[in-house]
């Protein structure tokens, strides 16, 4: 997968490392924004209103 | 880690990383078969999926137990700064003394508010006792999508208002989403709780603390574990999770109210340093 991905990058290594690196950070930010918070109320230890 | 002997048996594992590491990928050179190729190119892929599943849950793990409070404390720090509420009075600059008001303790009637609606910050909550927390908004309603996430503390709805008759019942994270009530169990009796509305002070002080089931809602009932009573004092609840990371029971504080002051009076001077 990685590999895959690593050579279809264009680019010597450095370009390619750095192009990752930002991928990675965008993956990660876009988790941060609106991946994680809407999963969260999907977690079991996420569950601490009772109904009344 | 820290000890000298794991760090010396470390170093030499790094260089016999190295042929394990060669003898890995020219593995599939060795095996001559295509299938068997496809097979490890298969696998080789399970592993990086499941390496970057690995990856994104300590990703969410950093962002529930540290992301969240930074996100929240900035939020809720800018709903307080957004009241934009009356200052409490500091004397003028002609008069000897030095320093803000004094608010005079007033125990008569107090003036209680209407509820608001769904949401709505009303009030602010400040606990001397937690000496470095901000003052955090007070809003209308106890769900996690609406309010306790995003606003702070939340007011059960239909319980007292500050200063009311009954019990004025609050809920708060004790951890995660900036946790405004993290530090409860420092509370100790007699510790002052001072809520604030737009133009009046409120000053409770802690009477007792508990942990019960999360099923035990009568601690917010208007006489505290005694539902169906009829009133005659004004109490406040903080309720909120514990054990810490856990939902599986509740820590309770219950307070009674002190005294009351306008705004426009000074600061209670549980607030001032000198108290």
């Amino acid at each position: 997968m990685y590999g895959w991905l690593w050579r279809h990058l264009p680019g010597p290594s450095v370009v390619r490392a750095l192009i990752l690196a930002v991928a990675a950070f965008l993956v990660l930010a876009a988790c941060f924004l609106w991946v994680f918070p809407a999963v969260a109320p999907f977690m079991p230890f996420n569950e601490t209103t009772v109904g009344e | 880690m820290t000890d000298p002997a794991a760090t010396a048996t470390a170093t030499p594992d790094g260089p016999a990383d190295q042929p394990v590491r060669t003898r890995r990928s020219s593995r599939p050179r060795r095996g001559a078969s295509p299938a068997r190729q496809r097979a490890y190119a298969a696998v080789g892929v399970v592993g990086e999926v499941l390496i970057t599943l690995g990856v994104l849950l300590f990703a969410f793990l950093a962002w529930q137990l540290w992301w969240t409070d930074v996100e929240g404390n900035r939020a809720q720090a800018e709903i307080v700064r957004d009241l934009d509420w009356q200052v409490a009075p500091t004397p003028e600059p002609s008069a000897t003394e030095t320093g803000p008001l004094v608010a005079e303790p007033r125990r008569d009637e107090p003036p209680v508010m209407a509820e608001p609606s769904h949401a709505t910050t009303f009030a602010t909550i400040q606990v001397p006792r937690w000496a470095g927390e901000p003052e955090r908004p007070v809003s209308q309603g106890t769900d996690r999508a609406t309010v306790l996430d995003v606003l702070g503390v939340g007011h059960y709805e239909g319980t007292a208002m500050p200063g009311g008759v009954g019990n004025f019942a609050l809920a708060g994270h004790r951890t995660t989403y900036a946790k405004p009530f993290n530090r409860v169990a420092e509370l100790q009796v007699g510790d002052p709780i001072v809520v604030r509305t737009s133009d009046t002070w409120y000053v409770y002080r802690v009477t007792s603390t508990e942990i019960v089931m999360p099923s035990q809602v009568d601690v917010i009932a208007p006489v505290p574990g005694d539902p169906g009573a009829t009133p005659t004092e004004r109490f406040i609840t903080l309720t909120t999770c514990h054990p810490m990371f856990s939902a599986r029971e509740r820590f309770i504080v219950h307070g009674t109210f002190d005294y009351w002051a306008p705004v426009t009076d000074g600061t209670p001077a549980e607030l001032l340093p000198a108290a």
